[in-house]
């Protein structure tokens, strides 16, 4: 087969790579530059952006003897990443790029170009496992919990699937780096990349604060009363306590949590723990990984890339997705993705839309 | 992956010789800093020496006009840098910089430095169409205010597209107003005949490894009435404008390739110039919407560069390398992120056209099946590169 591996500059890719070499696969090994101004070297542990990155990976590369190109897609990347990424945020939503990019650049962008180049599929150092299921390929947890990737992969569907290889996902991460020691690449000890690889040093708040200038508001608590000053609503997301810069503590001296987030008239809305609750969340752009389901689903939803997944029952109507949680559930931020799991089996995903709490609800 | 290789990437570096190799080792036995007074250091000096005289003597200089260097990008630092300051320290008055848009970036980005943070005061001079410099702008530019130019620089054949400039006319006119001209002949020497004392340049830079030389080793050619300001300051060497140990065994390789490239050089030049014909006339019969760059009257012999409307020149490059066939998109490369050639858009052509453009590059050991391999292959790449490209399009929407 003829395998175009996506390799960052980080240990999982380069492992990810050199393993579809063993399986003497014909690889050739591909950078996506997503910046169109990378940093010359990393800052702290985050990214895949830099120029150092690019020289890791290509290193990686002619470790294994395989071709490596860089592909620049940073028009792409901000067309589609970054932009959705402010404009969401801009509209009082959490959003997940990570996400985004597997859906629109990674399985889409370079997928596509790449089959069009005459390659078979695209591999990529993701931790989650493609299963062959009766309806065609099925998306899996990892085997490793701890670094299970299907969330961020959830809006994948069976056809793009079909085309990718994630050759990570039966193996810890403890493992992996072992194993690029024994292969002698030299990322075996590089640090993991975390946070947004767009946003250098890490400063969302201050990068958004660039993007969209400083639109000052005020932070009511739920009887509308103005109790604090914020630069942007942009800054927040709903269940964050921290940085809320509330000039006294509350009545019952208990911390106080992000329930809204109004960009319109520009106010952010605090309370206590308690109204964080919600059991119903509705999502729109509805991916499927396999047949769209019809009537009540008996499931699992997972609402945030770091969380667990939680006993749910979810319905399609007309295109919106609803989830009932069995337990209310806290920190659910609009943008973010609410990913439904069969078990192990990512049985589709949605862009969580609104959310509400039963006994809010009149009905 | 295709058994037989076809390099057609000569202007990006070229095969070494073998004899250059034979003397490169044979030098490097040889112990003694050519600088020393001793017997050891005479024995290396006369190496030095000897270079020196074969490569003036292929050049048409003199020895006392060649400056060695680790190669072009040094010696064209050597030669913009080191013309600005000593013609600026003699007259303050003199900061401008008048250079062609498609020199390398050896020349270019030097000069662009000098315009950022030395308060030089930079003019791009636009090409035509094929990317030849439009001398009525270099002379309109340098008579707005002739005494203000500090010197001018043109290429003497483009590395991508393979255009020659008219240097003779270009050093004339500057002449005309005591303006020294420096010349980039990178890939000029080896392909066309450069002599050095009837061209009219004041500086011309030479490097070892795009004839057949080693890596690391190049000239400048400095006429012996130039002054330039060093960039390397140290012991004193090489006209006390070039500080360093003096490499003995890279100036003998390199004297080795420049006199074996200069030798029948006509004959070389219709050689390549035939086997160039053939590989353009292979690509348009497979690929008849490809689009010739440059000059077809007056260019390297060896350069055929060609756009390809609708493709990613990444694409074709990734494709062809895959069939065995190694050329280039020869636009500029840091790590590997390609840009559209400044070259291509001085020329006029437009950024996306300009993405998908190859450069085949030939040299000595270029034969008829490398340029044959490249019509066979050339068909079916198109046609894949434009899928892709269509599919990023379809996309966009």
């Amino acid at each position: 087969m003829r395998v175009l591996a996506a390799m960052s500059g980080g240990v999982d890719s380069a492992v990810a790579a050199a393993r579809m070499v063993d399986a003497g696969h014909d690889v050739t090994g591909v950078h996506l530059a997503l910046s169109a101004n990378p940093q010359s070297f990393r800052s702290g542990a985050r990214g895949c952006c830099t120029l150092e990155d690019s020289r890791d990976a290509r290193r990686a590369a002619d470790v294994m003897g395989i071709p490596f190109y860089i592909w620049d897609l940073a028009e792409r990347f901000r067309a589609d990443v970054v932009e959705d990424f402010v404009a969401e945020y801009a509209a009082g939503r959490t959003p997940n790029p990570c996400l985004r990019c597997n859906e629109k650049i990674k399985f889409s962008a370079v997928l596509e170009r790449a089959l069009a180049l005459g390659f078979d599929a695209v591999c990529t150092g993701h931790y989650a496992r493609i299963v062959d299921g009766p309806q065609g390929r099925e998306l899996h947890r990892a085997v490793d919990p701890d670094k299970d990737q299907s969330y961020v992969l959830g809006v994948l569907t069976t056809e793009q699937l079909r085309h990718a290889i994630f050759p990570l996902g039966d193996t810890p991460k403890s493992d992996i780096r072992d194993e690029a020691e024994r292969r002698d690449l030299a990322v075996a000890r590089k640090p993991d990349s975390h946070d947004i690889c767009f946003i250098a040093d890490g400063d969302t708040a201050g990068f958004l604060r660039g993007q969209l200038g400083d639109a000052p508001g005020d932070v009511v608590d739920t009887s509308g009363e103005v109790i604090g000053e914020h630069d942007g609503t942009y800054g927040f997301t709903i269940g964050q306590r921290k940085g809320l810069k509330i000039g006294r503590p509350a009545d019952d001296g208990k911390p106080r949590y992000v329930l809204d987030i109004s960009p319109v008239d520009r106010r952010v809305t605090v309370g206590p723990r308690e109204e964080l609750a919600v059991d119903e969340v509705v999502g729109t752009a509805p991916r499927w990984c396999g047949p769209e389901p019809v009537g009540m689903l008996e499931c699992s939803a997972q609402f945030r890339a770091h969380g667990a997944a939680a006993p749910a029952r979810a319905e399609l109507v007309d295109g919106a997705l609803t989830v009932w949680f069995e337990a209310p559930q806290e920190g659910v931020a609009p943008g973010q993705a609410i990913v439904l799991y069969d078990g192990e089996r990512v049985i589709g995903s949605a862009t969580i839309d609104s959310t509400a709490a039963r006994a809010a609800s009149p009905a | 992956m295709s058994e037989r290789r076809t390099y057609l990437d000569h202007a990006a570096t070229s095969p070494i010789l073998p004899e250059v190799i034979e003397v490169v080792a044979e030098a490097m036995a040889i112990l003694g800093n050519p600088s020393s007074l001793h017997a050891a250091g005479r024995q290396a000096r006369k190496l030095v020496e000897e270079s020196r005289e074969t490569v003036a003597a292929s050049l048409g200089a003199r020895p006392s006009e060649v400056v060695f260097t680790s190669g072009g990008t040094e010696a064209d630092n050597l030669a913009v840098k080191g013309l600005y300051w000593s013609r600026r320290a003699a007259d303050p008055r003199r900061v401008r910089i008048l250079a062609s848009a498609v020199e390398h970036h050896a020349v270019m980005d030097t000069v662009q430095w000098l315009g950022d943070a030395q308060g030089a005061d930079v003019e791009w001079l636009p090409v035509d169409r094929t990317g030849r410099l439009q001398v009525d702008a270099l002379r309109e530019s340098i008579s707005r205010d002739p005494g203000s130019v500090a010197l001018v620089t043109v290429m003497w054949a483009n590395n991508e597209v393979g255009t020659l400039q008219p240097v003779g006319e270009i050093a004339a006119v500057a002449h005309e107003h005591g303006i020294p001209v420096h010349s980039d002949a990178v890939q000029a020497v080896g392909q066309l005949p450069v002599d050095f004392s009837s061209c009219g340049l004041d500086t011309v830079t030479v490097s070892g490894h795009k004839l057949g030389g080693p890596i690391g080793v190049g000239a400048l050619l400095v006429r012996r009435e130039i002054e330039l300001t060093p960039v390397q300051h140290g012991g004193g060497q090489e006209r006390d404008v070039r500080s360093g140990t003096l490499d003995a065994p890279s100036f003998a390789g390199f004297a080795t390739a420049v006199e074996a490239a200069t030798r029948d050089i006509a004959g070389h030049a219709a050689q390549l110039r035939r086997l160039r014909d053939a590989l353009v006339d292979g690509v348009r019969a497979a690929v008849p919407e490809a689009v010739p760059n440059g000059d077809p009257a007056a260019s390297l012999p060896g350069i055929a560069h060609f756009s390809f409307p609708g493709c990613e020149g990444d694409s074709l490059l990734l494709l062809l390398d895959a069939a065995g066939i190694h050329c280039s998109t020869g636009s500029a490369c840091s790590v590997g992120v390609s840009r559209p050639s400044h070259v291509l858009l001085a020329m006029g052509i437009d950024e996306d056209v300009a993405r998908g453009s190859l450069r085949f590059s030939m040299g000595r050991t270029t034969t008829r099946p490398d340029v044959d391999a490249v019509a066979e292959a050339i068909g079916p790449a198109v046609e894949r590169a434009r899928a892709a490209g269509l599919s990023g399009a379809a996309l966009r929407r």
